[in-house]
């Protein structure tokens, strides 16, 4: 085989690489946008965040599998289930700490993290289950993509585009953001922040709920699944600024290139220290996040 | 600072603690005893950053590589513990400061930093298992057993032996906390995390505090881990390492109190005997049982003990102690409802 034939063979899987990055970051920016829009309104960071993902992904799994629901139709239902969730997390956990320290906040749902991975230990086992759905792969040229990471990529966008709609069009939306703001200003205008609170908390439960039902497609699931995406969600919104939703967008697709070229050239755990790396320099040369201005 | 009798009363529990296994010599009570000094000693070195509102969900890595860097160079290049236990906590130490640095040069404090620490020890559990090629993965790591001297080997069949060198490193851990808590340092560190702005406007060089705390914090833990590794020679990467390590390592810090020095301890002695009951009285079905109840415990107890158990006792018998607020992010401060 001749040099260029090895180059062309590598600009092939590279094009893949880069194409199949994009496709991740559409999942891995709907992450994001849930814990930005949580922290940008509560100010309160959910580090169980992908706990709250990995039970709808076994909500998904025993909707599809075990009860036979088509998939179309367990969706929405598992949406709503980690809608739920969300908004009980809010009541029950963080509602009780508003006025404490933020990092008791940030530590109880540390607590949450540890008893939804363990109930699910508990309740499921530990065993890795996936839905069995098994997506044609759509050949483009000499390359191959995964409709299963093709459906998540326009699925996320939609739902980014939803959440924009709603943030912008209805009142409830109006408020959240005039919240985001301003905090106390809020309450004298009328506006519930109780109410509130509990539908951002919500909302960023569906989003998570809505990132369940695509990652299933591509990954198994087990109790200790979160983990294997929590920690890079995590690095997104900080690289992005926390709160900040264009920023949290942005770095997404970043990180997403870097785990998806890392993954080209040895394992994806390689590509996530890759992503770690090149995380630190960022800190060093943009400490405030990507889109922060100078000050 | 330290009165005479509370002197004589540390004396007298000391000299109780090391007299206690030449007198008692159940086995398997010398092994809980072993397991709750490392890991009280691994809670007081988190609590020695957590005290000043240093969050760290990073320790879970350090421990990790404590115990996993020790073990490699034992398998690997045949090296003693002796000097694979420096290398671990030297490389543990320049992991912290490689993160700590720009994280202390640029302010990212509160809600950041924990993100970042929690994303290192997740970063240190993928590394591990990736590279089960030589870390054996997920399913865990074995040092391999020494026919020769067993002192250079640091490995001992019996409890005894472990209880002592437990024992010591704990009081190690101890005496350092105390060490910290009537330095300067203490003071830079306070004022830091009441309000970094006025502390660096009083002459305090914050990086460099915050630098030096969380260096030792690191050293120590990656030591705990490598003393752990020693002891149960078996070690897997969810057991010292990750986001549930570090987590337990909080949550045993806020039950027992995270602003006096035995609190850690206090921590340690209540999850260690919690999850032992937990196995003993739930069996193999234990798996999960153990993490569920710790779970909903830390949520109570911050809830409604944020100060822990032995912290909140203290309080009850002195009440004009003052605690340093764990927060220190200033944005937040000024966008809270009623702060």
């Amino acid at each position: 085989m001749g040099m260029q034939a090895l180059l062309d063979v590598f600009d092939i899987y590279l094009l893949e690489a880069v194409i199949n990055g994009i496709l991740l970051g559409g999942v891995l920016a709907l992450l994001a946008l849930g814990l930005n829009l949580i922290f940008g309104v509560i100010d309160v960071t959910w580090i169980c965040y992908a706990e709250l993902v990995m039970i709808g992904m076994y909500g998904m799994y025993f909707m599809v599998q075990y009860y036979g629901i088509s998939y179309f139709v367990a969706a929405p239902l598992t949406i709503l289930l980690v809608a739920v969730l969300g908004a009980a997390l809010h009541y029950l956990v963080i509602a009780p700490l508003l006025t404490a320290p933020p990092i008791n906040q940030l530590l109880a749902t540390g607590g949450v993290l540890f008893v939804l991975q363990s109930f699910a230990t508990v309740a499921f086992g530990i065993d890795f289950r996936n839905l069995g759905i098994r997506l044609p792969v759509l050949a483009f040229g000499d390359m191959n993509f995964s409709y299963a990471r093709l459906l998540s990529f326009v699925a996320a966008l939609v739902g980014m585009v939803a959440v924009y709609l709603f943030m912008t069009r209805t009142f409830t939306g109006t408020a959240i953001r005039a919240i985001s703001q301003d905090r106390q200003i809020m309450a004298l205008m009328g506006v519930d922040t109780k109410r509130i609170y509990l539908i951002t908390s919500a909302l960023g439960g569906a989003l998570a709920g809505l990132a369940a039902c695509l990652l299933v497609l591509q990954y198994d699931v087990h109790p200790f699944v979160g983990l294997s995406f929590g920690p890079i969600t995590f690095l997104i919104c900080v690289l992005g600024g926390l709160g900040n939703f264009i920023g949290g967008f942005i770095a997404a697709f970043v990180f997403a290139e870097i785990i998806s070229l890392g993954g080209l050239f040895s394992d994806l755990e390689w590509g996530y220290v890759l992503a770690f790396a090149f995380f630190i320099v960022m800190m060093f040369i943009r400490p405030a996040g990507l889109l922060a201005r100078r000050r | 600072m330290m009165g005479r009798g509370r002197l004589a009363a540390w004396g007298l529990g000391l000299a109780a603690l090391v007299a206690l296994p030449f007198v008692y010599r159940d086995p398997y009570h010398l092994h809980i005893l072993v397991l709750i000094l490392i890991w009280s000693f691994a809670y007081t070195s988190w609590s020695m950053m957590g005290r000043f509102g240093l969050v760290s969900l990073g320790h879970g890595g350090f421990m990790g590589i404590g115990a996993y860097v020790t073990a490699l160079l034992w398998n690997h290049l045949g090296l003693s513990p002796w000097i694979g236990i420096p290398i671990s906590m030297a490389a543990a130490g320049a992991l912290a400061l490689i993160v700590g640095y720009p994280c202390f040069r640029f302010r990212i404090t509160g809600h950041y930093f924990v993100l970042v620490t929690l994303a290192l020890s997740g970063i240190v559990l993928q590394v591990i298992t990736a590279t089960r090629d030589y870390t054996g993965g997920s399913l865990g790591y074995t040092p391999n057993r020494t026919s020769g001297n067993k002192l250079l080997a640091l490995q001992f069949d019996d409890k005894t032996t472990w209880y002592l060198i437990a024992l010591g490193v704990w009081l190690f851990g101890i005496v350092v906390w105390h060490w910290v808590d009537r330095s300067m340092a203490r003071y830079a560190l306070e004022a830091i995390s009441e309000d970094e702005d006025a502390a660096a406007a009083a002459g305090v060089d914050v990086t460099a505090e915050k630098l030096k705390i969380t260096l030792l914090s690191a050293l120590m833990t990656a030591l705990a881990g490598a003393i752990y590794c020693q002891y149960q020679m078996f070690i897997t990467p969810d057991t010292v390492s990750g986001i549930a390590v570090s987590l337990q390592m909080v949550f045993a810090a806020i039950v027992g109190g995270l602003f006096v020095s035995l609190g850690p301890t206090v921590g340690a002695i209540i999850t260690i005997l919690l999850a032992e009951t937990l196995r003993i009285g739930f069996g193999t079905q234990a798996v999960g049982w153990d993490n569920l109840v710790y779970g909903v415990l830390l949520v109570l107890f911050i809830i409604f003990l944020p100060k822990g158990i032995l912290g909140s006792l203290l309080d009850r018998l002195k009440p004009q102690r003052k605690v340093p607020r764990a927060h220190e992010q200033e944005a937040v401060q000024v966008a809270r409802p009623g702060a």
